[in-house]
């Protein structure tokens, strides 16, 4: 539904946005992830037609944003960065410029215009101006703004920023309830929100794609991904040259009585670990295997310091 | 999943019912107004004459548009960049043509208007037994309001040169000031003086006043509009050139 081909963005001599590539299939709730300044606003910028493509182009639902920008622009919904919504209108009444600029008018719009505000809980403050709202409620203004014409594609760009955790679980409910209609983008930096709703993340650092996969698969790339953490009574003895003779073992770390051990790569380490125990007829207090850690290859994916740096 | 029916309209539309649900818009109308209203009859002494003469009235129209057109332009571009809401307009499926043409003629149907308003004046003219002359009064209106436009094409341009609508307020009274004034016949006469006269006939030809001139002898010439619209049409094609560099910058 969406496909972009190395899409490079300069301003003046800063190289934001560096050959990026990637498609989001319907269905597809893609996590766009960097640090701050790495480019993804820009990307979504040049997607919505906001900016221009230093080069490279991309094509929403078929329509090229160059060739054919009105008609692309007509299947994406926008969630601007920092939610962008005309203060000096009521909440109605920007609703409804918005669904006449997008050509829904009559009962067409009414019935798009009531869904939206449906789903951004809004009921309770149509007739407000819009300066008079908290933050929270302008994010789901400018929110039902970009769902109120039922696109096919939809980017986000940070959907749940300011929001309280009550909200948050709202949006991404509403998020994944019409995920499977639609290709969407969002970007964000809470990890956990990627883990609760997206099927697919993008890293990007100093504007280059450094990542793209499941929230998963990125996961088993972490060192954390399939380590054994395990926690032995006081009078055990060191046990770290033992567990370093383990074929999957690379690397022990010992704190006192607790002993963590990490794969070469996730996979038999448990199994060789508990074997081991047994025939030296060792019993942990505490034995548990670790999941792999998004924040932990997100740092290492877009810091240099990263590749080096131990583990928290 | 269609397009507006007429993208213009509706961004027109919105930004038209932006101004009046601003309490800043009926300020304006009124000090407008009382402005346009003192300068014909506490100056000009409109009244004690007990004239029929339009010509004192419209006299004044050009020098209250020189702040007043500014104070309306300065927020079209300026603001929605200012607060982010440009990436929303211009991400809408619509052409940045299409929503420069429809700010424009908001803001020219609010100084539209705010002209309409005047009408009080002449009306008091018949009021106080004068009988003004109906065909000058319609050249008038109309070359006014035609004056109106063009500047205010120029503080449109102006606003999309900065965030700062002080700045792009500047800008648009300096630029407006020097249009206005090349053409001025005091000024002329002044040029002349020292410089050759193909200079001085150059930088006229550039002034707004002699075809605004034109217009309140009652002489209705499609050159004068033409002149007017060609300095529209130019004004907002830069408008254009600024805004689609800045995505592409
Ligand atoms: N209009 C602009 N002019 C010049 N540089 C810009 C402009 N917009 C963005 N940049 C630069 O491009 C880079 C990428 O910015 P961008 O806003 O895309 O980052 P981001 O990933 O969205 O960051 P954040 O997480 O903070 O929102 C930054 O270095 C930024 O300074
Ligand atoms: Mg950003």
């Amino acid at each position: 539904m969406l496909e972009a081909h190395s899409l490079n963005k300069w301003f003046d001599r800063i190289h934001a946005v560096k050959d990026v590539s990637f498609r989001v299939e319907q269905g597809e709730v893609l996590g766009f992830l960097g640090p701050n300044g790495a480019g993804k606003s820009t990307t979504m910028r040049m997607l919505t037609g906001f900016l221009t493509p230093s080069s490279g182009t991309a094509r929403i639902c078929g329509h090229d944003i160059l060739a054919a920008p009105i008609e692309a622009r007509k299947r994406i919904g926008y969630l601007p960065e920092n939610a962008p919504v005309y203060d000096d209108m009521t909440v109605l009444g920007f609703l409804r410029f918005i669904a006449e600029a997008r050509g829904l008018s009559g009962v067409a719009g009414t019935t798009h215009l009531r869904k939206a505000v449906e789903l951004s809980h809004l009921d309770g403050v149509l007739n407000q101006p819009i300066d008079t709202l908290s933050k929270g409620f302008r994010q789901r203004v400018c929110l039902a703004q970009a769902i109120l014409h039922d696109p096919p594609v939809l980017i986000l760009d940070e959907p749940t920023d300011g929001l309280d955790p009550n909200q948050k679980h709202v949006v991404r409910t509403m998020i994944q309830s019409m995920a499977a209609t639609k290709a969407i983008i969002l970007s964000t930096h809470i990890l956990e929100e990627v883990e609760a709703v997206c099927t697919r993340v993008l890293i990007i650092a100093n504007g280059s794609l450094v990542a793209n996969g499941t929230p998963a698969s990125l996961k088993q790339q972490s060192e954390w991904a399939g380590a054994v953490d395990m926690t032995f009574p006081e009078n055990t003895g060191d046990l770290t040259a033992l567990f370093k003779g383990l074929a999957s073992c690379k690397r022990v770390e010992k704190q006192t009585q607790r002993y963590l051990l990490f794969p070469h790569a996730p996979g038999r380490l448990p199994q060789e670990t508990t074997a081991l125990l047994s025939a030296h007829h060792l019993s942990p207090l505490a034995f548990s295997v670790t999941e792999g850690r998004l924040d932990e290859v997100f740092r290492t994916l877009t810091t240099p310091a990263g590749k080096t740096s131990k583990t928290p | 999943m269609d397009t507006a029916a007429c993208p213009v309209k509706t961004v027109f539309k919105r930004e038209l019912r932006s101004y009046f649900d601003s309490p800043i818009a009926y300020v304006f109308l009124v000090v407008f107004l009382m402005l346009t209203g003192f300068l014909t009859f506490s100056v000009s002494r409109l009244y004690e004459k007990g004239s029929a003469d339009p010509w004192p009235f419209f006299f004044w129209h050009p020098w209250v548009y020189l702040i007043f057109v500014p104070a309306v332009s300065m927020r079209l571009w300026a603001e929605e960049r200012r607060t982010g809401t440009l990436e929303l307009l211009l991400t809408l499926p619509f052409t940045l043509t299409q929503a420069i043409i429809g700010k424009f003629l908001a803001a020219w149907a609010f100084l539209g208007i705010a002209l309409g308003l005047t009408l009080t004046v002449p009306l008091s003219m018949v009021l106080l037994g004068g009988h003004p002359d109906a065909g000058v009064l319609l050249s008038g209106y109309l070359g006014s309001f035609g004056l109106a436009g063009a500047l205010l094409a120029i503080g449109t341009w102006t606003s999309t040169l900065s965030r700062n609508q002080v700045v792009s307020f500047v800008l648009a009274v300096m630029l407006s000031v020097f249009l206005l004034l090349a053409g001025w016949p005091p000024i002329t006469d002044l040029l002349a003086r020292v410089a050759p006269p193909l200079a001085v006939r150059i930088i006229s030809a550039f002034s707004f006043m002699p075809h605004y001139d034109s217009c309140l002898r009652g002489v209705l010439d499609l050159r004068d509009f033409a002149y007017f619209a060609s300095v529209i049409v130019f004004m907002l094609t830069a408008t254009h050139i600024v805004l689609e560099n800045r995505k592409s910058a």
